[in-house]
């Protein structure tokens, strides 16, 4: 017997974490060459209370409808909280919050549980992280790996072929970050500490992430049956580089224990594919309730920080961005993803790769099997990267083309007239407004906002569009595309 | 604009989220310019 899903939860969190930016691929690669960017980009990051003031970031946590973007006046970096007290208050809004990096470290602290430990933490600051976790409200309670006694802290550095990575706050040296030391792991080049590092940032920003999602969802974390992850790390050993279990690890660290969990690859559209993947279970009768799961990039962060420096501008892509979605059995209430026959878009192996065949594929043909016309979807959602990032770095305003690409195909397929593209395009979109982080500002950042639309009646429809760049990955010369209509539940 | 293009070795630089190489590609050889190389990059 199948049953309807719904989508009944989100959330969405960002960690700000300024000292992490050199470890972004694009930082580490250029202060490699020229060590002297080091000072450069610290002495460029924004302070928490910029980060969290900064309006993309308060409509990723919900504290703004993404609408309202628009009227805000550029640069948005100029916004700023009067306060610490303002800063804090502005970091938490009701999908999500904006932590600190000392509290992110607290995170990838809880979230090690190697021994010998890959998070060494100096002793006088670890009773503060301790702390800073047991007073969150949110977080897992469980207590970090505190094996790390000074006798296995000091084998650690003793094995070290290298250096551990430093780990920063205020300019000063709080902990370090190892390699696997273990005998099976010296020799491998896939954990690394950068590596490692890569892998627990999206962990712990998962962990964050889900726990937010419990929270709102008013569950425990053993109502949840299954999870599923979205992100574009690779965890491995040499032997299975990507082989996966970012999910389990998630929601172990997060104590769904009743639960198990798989990892969904397809680059930036793999949220859209996990969770119709999630739709999918629970229809089936597989799961009764799905976490869908997307921790952060640390390879994303400072990507377009040469910009930056150049235009004295602080650095923006500061920040690790997380989301989960909770995809359950209908409950009359929460808005449905249409699964009727051709109704989720899809970019054929076979069709054309020009953006006329892309957006008939993901747009026209889907709307076309429910008896739809673009004109008649409230909102689209892109690619939602946020403008003042992009542009910037000479990108452009990524969600803006692709508003106009469908605004175009909505023409060509004789739906909308050319004169009123511009409107159109005023009327579905919205300005992007998610950190630049692969994955997470595919087109589901705007899905919390999309429900709660939906459940006050402000839209009606919204149809969400990922795309994917297969072709990076160096074993085809495809792209992916994935599309998905949200509708009220018709029992609501 | 064609007679200007026609015959020349053409090198296609596209981007996932504006003009992808393929379509870059189908104009420039309409016009009659042989494609030596195209790339679509993602800037994301």
């Amino acid at each position: 017997m199948t049953t309807t899903p719904v989508i009944r939860e989100f959330s969405y969190c960002l960690a700000h974490v300024p000292e992490l930016v050199q470890y972004g691929s694009k930082p580490m690669r250029e202060i490699s060459r020229d060590p002297s960017l080091a000072d450069r980009i610290v002495a460029a990051t924004r302070s928490f209370e910029a980060a969290a003031a900064y309006p993309p970031n308060q409509a990723f946590i919900g504290r703004i409808r993404p609408e309202e973007l628009a009227s805000i006046e550029r640069p948005w970096f100029a916004a700023a909280a009067e306060s610490a007290e303002q800063a804090n208050e502005m970091s938490v809004g009701p999908y999500g919050e904006i932590v600190s990096e000392a509290l992110f470290y607290s995170l990838l602290w809880q979230a090690d549980i190697l021994s010998p430990p890959l998070f060494e933490v100096h002793d006088d600051v670890a009773h503060r992280m301790e702390k800073v976790l047991a007073a969150h409200p949110v977080l897992p309670d469980a207590s970090p790996h505190r094996e790390p006694s000074e006798a296995a802290a000091a084998a650690a550095h003793d094995l070290e072929e290298g250096h551990p990575l430093p780990l920063m706050f205020d300019g000063r040296e709080v902990a370090w970050f190892h390699r696997d030391n273990r005998a099976e792991g010296r020799e491998d080049e896939n954990l690394m500490a950068h590596t490692l590092l890569e892998n627990l940032c999206t962990k712990a920003s998962g962990a964050l992430a889900l726990s937010w999602l419990l929270r709102r969802a008013e569950l425990e974390p053993d109502a949840i049956d299954y999870v599923i992850t979205c992100g574009e790390e690779a965890v491995g050993d040499r032997y299975q580089r990507g082989g996966g279990g970012m999910a389990k690890a998630i929601a172990q660290m997060v104590g769904c224990s009743r639960a198990s969990g798989m990892d969904v690859k397809n680059f930036c559209a793999a949220p859209a594919n996990a969770i119709l993947t999630a739709c999918a279970l629970v229809k089936a009768g597989l799961h009764e309730r799905v976490a869908v799961v997307g921790g952060g990039s640390l390879a994303k962060l400072g990507m377009k920080f040469l910009s930056f420096l150049d235009k004295g501008v602080p650095i923006l892509d500061d920040c690790l961005g997380a989301m989960a979605f909770l995809i359950t059995k209908d409950d009359g209430v929460s808005p449905i993803v249409r699964l009727d026959e051709g109704a989720v878009g899809r970019a054929p192996i076979g069709a054309s790769a020009s953006d006329e065949a892309v957006y008939r594929s993901l747009v026209v043909e889907p709307l076309s099997a429910l008896g739809l016309t673009i004109p008649d979807v409230d909102r689209f959602a892109p690619e939602l990267q946020n403008p003042e990032i992009m542009e910037h770095a000479g990108s452009g305003d990524v969600a803006r083309k692709n508003y106009r690409k469908i605004a175009a195909m909505a023409v060509m397929s004789g739906q909308l007239e050319k004169k009123e593209m511009k409107s159109f395009v005023e009327r579905v979109g919205m300005s992007g407004f998610a950190p630049t982080q692969g994955h997470i500002p595919s087109a589901v950042p705007y899905l919390g906002h999309a429900i709660d639309a939906l459940r006050s009646g402000d839209i009606q429809r919204a149809m969400f569009v990922g795309k994917a760049s297969l072709f990076l990955g160096r074993c085809t010369d495809l792209f992916d595309g994935v599309s998905f209509l949200l509708e009220p539940n018709p029992a609501a | 604009m064609s007679d200007t293009i026609k015959g020349l070795k053409a090198i296609v630089f596209g981007e996932r989220d504006d003009v992808a190489g393929p379509a870059i590609r189908a104009c420039l050889e309409a016009a009659g310019a042989e494609i030596v190389h195209e790339n679509t990059a993602c800037f994301v």
